[in-house]
């Protein structure tokens, strides 16, 4: 078990392409980390710079209280699960989960008693004799899993375990890799472009773009109060409503309505200033009759989400969304009214929150 | 409808003139040998082993044979072990200018023969006193493989996913470890290719071992064919027939056994 911290890292690849810019980040002993961001955002390089398949240009990479920049992936003492998992396909389940005790010369009879352990751990058992080809995509992602226990690293590395699984394996998937997580207490980092998978599993994650973190934080607090409209835009399964606004006296003028200043940004703005309203569709309270401080519109598209509906407004000439619970949904061509959430919304100048 | 029906009777005949074209001389392979005294026809053969008695008896025909045994299996050891590094590292390093060394290889390889390099060839074995050795000739031979047989090669590693390589690297391979873990097992069926592919192509070779080799006493069997005369200058067809089929026997039976063992199959393990 170990804290891992990164200092200035940077990865600047041949051709002048930054691919990491100079990141800071301590994660410490035990925790669920997640490292989130769009594809070519740097998430998988960060990944695989802190497993040391990738050389750092810049910086330091600490394993506990090890510098380990320079040293070699197989001296960091950390285990890693590929996206495609990559079992070997010539050796069975007991060889693959085995593998790492292969390397440091564990002889055979411990070698196999630790990998029957370590199966039976995580339902293998009557799979231990199957080659991986055998195997269906869950059983597969196990064996992975297996085989990383077995090397009791200091600190495991997921790169997007979920993303080759079926849609409802990965929920139950979620999980269980939490729990075992937990169970083992190993400070782990996965790589993930699936913003509910980081929020569910993570106990802290990190939202990249294009090279940079862009916030770090819980899952709530990065779900509550996204740092900037990157984050804001990036999180939460349905879009947050990011109007253009701007700042008349004690009220706002957003999307042609008058709406009231968000408790968290009062007394933080000057009149006349331009902003950027942002609110959760989840935290709009919907209704047909005109309200006080609502945006206003016409009902252009309602969205069936299950339990509730995502219900699009035309207000002037932009999109405002809002969930609203099932038994209530409007028709279209309907004329609605979306009051947000004052201890909810959020207000940002530049970018970045207030 | 006579039409559709002389079309097809048509069709079939040309396949059947197709066929005979290429059955009969396997025909004549095998009766051949059986028969007293085989002429250019197929004869249906009176089961004598006459044939086989005289190539045994014959001083140079067997020998020969394992001759080309040798000649083969140095070759294709070679040819596969050197392949197989030189295609790992062109499929895992990158260097500038490395497809254009390839495809120029390949190129100069194919546009100059073993036939237009002959003699500076057989100048360079003089010289390196190479001249009438079974190793000459396998380094020769292995040579002319090499290009063929890296590009081939290189299309069997860049077709095996790196993450294998990756895997077991973090969790503390040795690339020496990886080439012999996880790589060779991993290209096996190649290895397997490359192998029965330069066999056979050493296996038919004649004029290489015909040009280096003058002592009879270990030249191949390509090239012992080439001396089964009768006395009057005539081909021994009786000879020639017995010794083409033990000629051919092996060959056939390598293919049988390594498509058998190796086959092209891929056992997964990576998810697609």
């Amino acid at each position: 078990m170990a804290a891992i911290e990164l200092r200035g890292l940077s990865k600047v690849y041949p051709g002048g392409v930054k691919a990491l810019d100079s990141l800071d980040l301590a994660i410490p002993d035990g925790e669920f980390f997640a490292l989130l961001g769009p594809s070519g955002c740097g998430k998988t390089t960060l990944l695989r710079t802190i497993a040391g398949l990738e050389t750092a240009t810049g910086g330091a990479v600490v394993i506990g209280e090890r510098d380990v920049t320079g040293v070699q992936p197989g001296a960091r003492d950390i285990a890693m699960v590929f996206q495609d998992y990559a079992l070997f396909p010539h050796m069975d389940v007991t060889d693959n989960i085995s593998y790492p005790l292969r390397i440091k010369k564990v002889g055979k009879g411990p070698r196999r008693e630790k990998a029957a352990e370590v199966g039976a751990r995580l339902g293998l058992e009557h799979l231990m004799d199957r080659r991986p080809g055998q195997l269906s995509g869950g059983q597969q992602q196990r064996v992975a899993l297996a085989r990383v226990m077995a090397t009791q690293a200091q600190a495991f590395l997921f790169d997007e375990p979920l993303s080759n699984l079926d849609a409802r394996l990965r929920l139950e998937a979620r999980t269980f890799l939490k729990k075992l997580q937990r169970e083992l207490g190993v400070t782990t980092v996965f790589v993930t472009h699936d913003q509910a998978e980081a929020l569910a599993m993570a106990d802290r994650m990190a939202v990249m773009e294009a090279g940079h973190i862009r916030q770090i934080g819980t899952p709530a607090e990065v779900f509550q109060r996204p740092a900037n409209t990157f984050v804001a835009g990036f999180i939460g399964s349905t879009p947050m409503n990011l109007l253009d606004g701007t700042v008349r006296g004690d009220t706002l003028e957003v999307a042609g309505c008058k709406v009231a200043v968000p408790v968290t940004a009062e007394g933080r703005l000057s009149d006349g200033e331009k902003i950027v309203y942002g609110v959760r569709p989840e935290y709009m309270a919907y209704s047909a009759a005109p309200a006080e401080g609502a945006f206003g519109g016409r009902v252009v598209i309602v969205e069936n989400l299950g339990a509730s509906h995502l219900v699009t407004l035309e207000a002037g000439d932009v999109s405002v969304q809002a969930v609203v619970p099932e038994g209530n949904e409007p028709a279209v061509g309907d004329d609605g009214y979306a009051v947000p959430r004052r201890d909810r919304a959020l207000i940002y100048r530049d970018g970045d929150l207030v | 409808m006579t039409r559709f029906v002389l079309g097809r009777i048509g069709f079939y005949t040309l396949i059947a003139v197709l066929l005979a074209f290429f059955t009969i001389p396997l025909l004549w392979l095998v009766t051949a040998p059986f028969t007293s005294d085989p002429t250019y026809k197929v004869s249906v053969p009176d089961f004598t082993l006459d044939n086989f008695r005289a190539i045994a008896e014959h001083p140079y025909a067997l020998p020969s044979l394992w001759n080309s045994v040798l000649l083969s299996a140095g070759t294709a050891l070679l040819v596969v072990i050197l392949a197989a590094l030189a295609a790992y590292a062109l499929s895992r390093v990158r260097l500038p200018g490395r497809d254009a060394l390839l495809y120029t290889l390949l190129l100069l390889s194919s546009i100059i023969t073993g036939t237009a390099a002959m003699v500076p060839l057989f100048q360079l074995a003089v010289q390196l006193n190479l001249i009438d050795s079974q190793l000459g000739l396998i380094l020769i031979l292995t040579g002319g493989l090499l290009p063929a047989a890296i590009f081939m090669m290189k299309d069997f590693m860049d077709a095996t996913p790196k993450s294998y390589e990756e895997s077991a690297r973090v969790f503390g391979a040795t690339p020496l470890q990886i080439v012999r873990h996880v790589v060779v097992p991993l290209v096996r069926p190649g290895l397997a290719t490359i192998g029965v592919w330069a066999v056979a192509n050493v296996w038919g070779n004649f004029l290489m071992p015909y040009l280096l080799l003058s002592d009879v006493e270990k030249q191949p069997a390509a090239v012992i064919t080439y001396t089964l005369y009768t006395e009057g200058g005539q081909a021994n067809l009786s000879m020639l027939s017995t010794f083409g089929l033990l000629y051919s026997i092996p060959v056939v039976l390598m293919y049988l056994f390594v498509s058998k063992k190796y086959g092209f199959r891929f056992h997964g393990g990576i998810k697609r």
